[in-house]
């Protein structure tokens, strides 16, 4: 089996966000980078399911500027065999990001393609989706359960107050959620080992972009609370407080 | 072109709650554009609550039926909406999880922009506006979208109103389509009845609560709520296996926006501020008065929550009555 | 408690920007290791004075033992600047945690590849990479410490091979270890020169150990006194390129390379551990951060924290181009545990009365600094070693 996983570059999730001089992106000095925590879950099903298969291939692809192929080898140190870097800057439209992962991944005979359910930077939720659509191959998104059996997918979802079953034949799609599997870590070998994985790079460019970034600023603070009370005493002023200041109650 | 098109969900022929919101938002992008709202329906049979839409701001709903949609059918979905697409200056759905799922394959489908997690939607000149949570609530980001934009709105975002629609219904009927992903079923545990998503009131709980069978308190409190409320927790007793990751409020987890909050036990890692800091009010109980969960509450509570939490489900019951 | 989940060093002078992509990398997964497995169970594990074995098959498949030998051994092969952040990283978690990487590595695999024949390597070292053996290393006798050289365990040579007696006392992994190194006299008890280094199962009959109990240090290690009495081993159980008392002192210069390293951790934790509390310890209507005597504190944890990381780094460098010389890992042992004692003191106080509980992670590392500051040769011996350095003159 071939599969492909499709990985991104994002801020540290516990980075504090600063908003550059322009006012509609990140400033990224001081930043630390890693890899998408979703696409974790990406790699990890795609290198388990090639253990479990005894053979095939895995591919990392990322489309973004000159710094992703740090995340690339983090992908090969993890046991991902080969990288593919398409080279350029992603725009603000998911779709126009699709066609640049589209371009490589349509001549690429790949049975399985694996995203992230969302990039934990821009919460965009769709560029899997939307390779699915472009490539007219089945798709389920932020996939809990995975199970690949011949040319057959079986996944599980889960969805407001309860989980969906869903199945497709191969080729598919598929962006995967939080509690599929425990990614694990690159092992020291792993990491030596990615030195000498190939890693290619393509020169690709978006075009056609229909969505563009307005603004990017800080929300807005909470306005400062208060302490209501210590212990169990203060439970009569909280019920108060809900009722006739907050009106949630 | 100037009409919206809202996709509305259902379960078992009963519309999933969120239609009346998202109908209001659709409402308020048609009134700045000029045009009307469509709501759109797909189910295998009848579905119960279509009258009360035209109320909800719906000028009309149009139902698509047949067998094909007695589960969520994603490939009929796209193929039926891309045929009427052109009909409309924007296409939204509600953010949860089906909403997200089908507003992009809609848009790879038509060839038009997407935005996710919407909490503003506007017009502004040739472009549809969204304004949107992105690094998990640590900025909010604005975006221009050309085309009939798919825009998946929070339920969260928008209050229902009365509009006073017409809501005629019509039917439509489905295009052909090519079944690429089969839905087998839904399995909704029971006793789960809400979700940290779409609750009102949320009840978290965090490390402070010691071993995970004390999760039970914040069950009863959640139970005294009477069915509005789901019980949510924090990143780190989510990764210590003590309650599903399901329930796991923040930056990996879910984002939440319900009108109470409350966070027991919690010390208000940034992860988690990120995933509950726009609810609408927000209460913490927390031993450490210095925790900076309380920075972000509305109301906090010094003490041992193991006191202060059955006090205050034996108050909740009264006040509910 | 103290936030590790959200660790993420301390890097003041973009020191990151001296190391490579590699070596970042090589870090940060061991960084996460300790976040992920270590923190979560490490205070249990001191407190009940017991090393946290179910982490052996994780350091194990990470790659953490011998990382710096070469791949053939089934080992990383990295370089020694990486193998450094390795031991910096596992004593941010936890001195003991990080004293039986360093045996298990510089201690034990280390002589063996230096002073082992073939057969001996290809036999050991993948299964000691792999924690399918663990190892100790027996140098240091109840009278014998930081004079190694007056050791009194002998082996004499048989017609088939070598008997060893004995006893070894100080031994991190004793009681556990699947085989041991132990350094005993060939020759006359006068003669350091005769000093050589015997592979040694520890099933072997006559091998005894037996943990040292009452620690206030390193509760999270076992360390131990190995007994050898009439321990016959086959002719093949000397390391044949082991000569004399230079040889265990070389393993010694390993492992002190990597404690160079590890004070940096250590300090690091602390430090980390000092500046959050005192951002969100409120004590009299605003943050202790906002004392000037907490700021000097904390100003002065950064300064010798990042003194600490460019000496570690430079010595890692010298260290790759082979010239780390004995004396120059001295100074950087010296001065990085030392100056990791101070700050787990200092923060240990800025804490207050929380600092003294288990939950807080600075006394824990003071604990164990003090074993630091005492083993691999001693804080005093070190001043003494670059005393002869300067001096040309001997004074112990």
């Amino acid at each position: 089996m071939k599969i492909a996983v499709c990985i991104r570059r994002v801020p540290d999730t516990t980075a504090k966000i600063v908003i550059a001089a322009a006012g509609t992106a990140i400033d990224p000095a001081g930043v630390k980078f890693v890899p998408n925590p979703y696409d974790e879950f990406a790699l990890e099903a795609a290198i388990a399911l090639k253990e479990q298969a005894g053979d095939g291939e895995t591919v990392a692809v990322a489309f973004g500027p000159d710094s992703v192929q740090e995340t690339l080898r983090t992908a090969l140190a993890m046991g991902i065999d080969r990288a593919v870097h398409l080279q350029g800057e992603p725009s603000a439209d998911g779709l126009a990001n699709a066609r640049v992962l589209v371009s490589h991944l349509k001549d690429g005979g790949y049975d399985l393609v694996l995203f992230g359910k969302l990039a934990v930077d821009d919460y965009g939720q769709q560029t899997g989706a939307m390779v699915a659509e472009l490539l007219e191959r089945p798709c389920a998104t932020a996939i809990a359960e995975l199970e690949v059996q011949g040319g057959t997918v079986k996944v599980m979802r889960e969805i407001e107050g309860g989980t969906e079953g869903a199945t497709c034949a191969l080729p598919a799609v598929l962006t995967c959620d939080k509690g599929l599997n425990n990614p694990r870590l690159p092992s020291l070998k792993g990491i030596m080992a990615a030195k000498k994985k190939p890693l290619d790079v393509t020169p690709a460019s978006v075009e056609g972009a229909q969505a563009t970034v307005v603004s990017l600023a800080l929300p807005p603070e909470r306005p400062a609370g208060r302490i209501v009370g210590e212990g169990a005493a203060a439970v009569p002023a909280l019920l108060e407080a809900l009722t006739s200041e907050a009106k949630v109650l | 072109m100037a009409n919206v098109l809202a996709i509305l969900e259902q379960r078992d022929g009963a519309l999933r709650k969120g239609a009346p919101e998202l109908l209001a938002a659709a409402r308020q992008l048609a009134e700045a554009a000029g045009g009307a709202v469509d709501a759109i329906v797909f189910a295998a049979g009848e579905v119960a609550g279509l009258d009360g839409l035209g109320a909800a701001g719906a000028d009309r709903v149009r139902t698509v039926t047949g067998d094909a949609f007695a589960q969520y059918n994603p490939d009929g979905i796209v193929a039926t909406v891309a045929t009427i697409a052109g009909e409309y200056r924007a296409i939204v759905t509600s953010a949860t999880a089906t909403g997200k799922d089908l507003a992009p394959r809609i848009a790879a489908r038509i060839g038009a922009p997407c935005g996710m997690d919407v909490t503003q939607v506007e017009i502004a000149g040739d472009a549809v506006r969204v304004t949107r949570p992105v690094y998990a609530g640590k900025a909010i980001q604005v975006l221009d979208l050309a085309g009939t934009p798919v825009i998946a709105v929070r339920p969260s975002a928008y209050a229902a109103t009365s509009a006073g629609k017409a809501g005629a219904v019509e039917a439509l009927a489905p295009a052909s389509f090519t079944q690429r992903l089969t839905v087998t079923g839904v399995a909704e545990p029971e006793g789960e009845a809400v979700d940290v998503a779409e609750a009102r009131v949320v009840i978290s709980g965090g490390r402070g609560l010691g071993d995970p069978k004390h999760f039970a308190l914040l069950e009863e409190l959640a139970a005294a709520f009477g069915g509005e409320a789901a019980v949510g927790a924090s990143r780190a007793v989510v990764d210590a296996g003590w309650i599903g990751h399901g329930h796991q409020v923040g930056q990996t987890g879910k984002t939440v926006a319900p009108e109470l909050y409350f966070a027991v036990g919690i010390s208000g890692a940034i992860q988690h501020l990120a995933g509950m800091r726009t609810a609408k009010t927000i209460v913490a109980i927390n031993r450490d008065k210095d925790a900076p969960i309380f920075k972000v509450a509305d109301y906090g509570i010094v003490g041992d929550l193991f006191e202060v939490v059955p006090a205050l489900t034996e108050a909740v019951r009264k006040a509910k009555g | 408690m103290a936030g590790s989940a959200e660790y993420t060093g301390v890097d003041f002078y973009d020191i990151d920007s001296l190391l490579s992509e590699e070596e970042r990398a090589v870090r940060d997964t061991v960084r996460q290791w300790v976040s992920d497995a270590l923190i979560p169970v490490i205070g249990t594990a001191y407190d009940e004075g017991r090393f946290p074995k179910q982490l052996i098959p994780g350091m194990a498949e990470l790659g953490l033992f011998g990382a710096n030998l070469p791949e053939e051994y089934g080992c990383a092969g990295l370089n020694n600047v990486a193998y450094g952040l390795i031991m910096q990283e596992l004593e941010r978690g936890d001195s003991g945690i990080r004293s039986f990487a360093s045996v298990q590595g510089a201690l034990v695999m280390y002589p063996i590849f230096a002073f082992g024949s073939d057969e001996q390597k290809q036999h050991w070292l993948p299964k000691l990479a792999s924690g399918e053996e663990i190892g100790c290393f027996g140098l240091t006798e109840p009278d014998f410490g930081s004079n190694p050289a007056g050791m009194i365990t002998t082996a004499r040579e048989t017609s088939d091979g070598w008997v060893l007696n004995g006893t070894k006392m100080w031994i991190t992994n004793g009681s556990q270890a699947t085989v041991a190194i132990v350094w005993a006299k060939t020759g006359d008890i006068d003669d350091a020169k005769g000093i050589r280094g015997f592979i040694v199962p520890t099933n072997t009959p006559g091998f005894t150990g037996k943990d040292q109990k009452g620690k206030l240090s390193l509760r999270a290690s076992d360390t131990s006194e190995l007994h050898l009495q009439d321990v016959h081993l086959p002719k093949d159980a000397i390391l044949p390129k082991s000569a004399g008392i230079k040889s265990p002192l070389m393993c010694l210069t390993q492992a002190r390379y990597g404690i160079a390293w590890g004070g940096v951790g250590a300090a690091m934790a602390c430090y980390d551990e000092a500046r959050r509390y005192a951002m969100n310890r409120v004590m009299f209507g605003r943050p202790i951060a906002a004392t000037q005597l907490q700021q000097e504190r904390l100003a002065e944890m950064l300064t010798e924290i990042t003194k600490g990381q460019l000496l570690a780094l430079q010595l890692g460098r010298l260290k790759d181009q082979g010239k780390a010389t004995p004396s120059r890992v001295s100074l950087a042992k010296r001065n990085n545990v030392n100056m990791a004692c101070e700050i787990a003191r200092e923060a240990r106080r800025l804490l207050g009365a929380n600092g003294i509980l288990v939950e807080y992670h600075s006394m824990r590392h003071l604990a164990n600094l003090e074993s630091v500051y005492t083993y691999e040769g001693t804080h005093d011996m070190h001043s003494l070693i670059l005393g002869q350095e300067i001096t040309g003159i001997a004074a112990y």
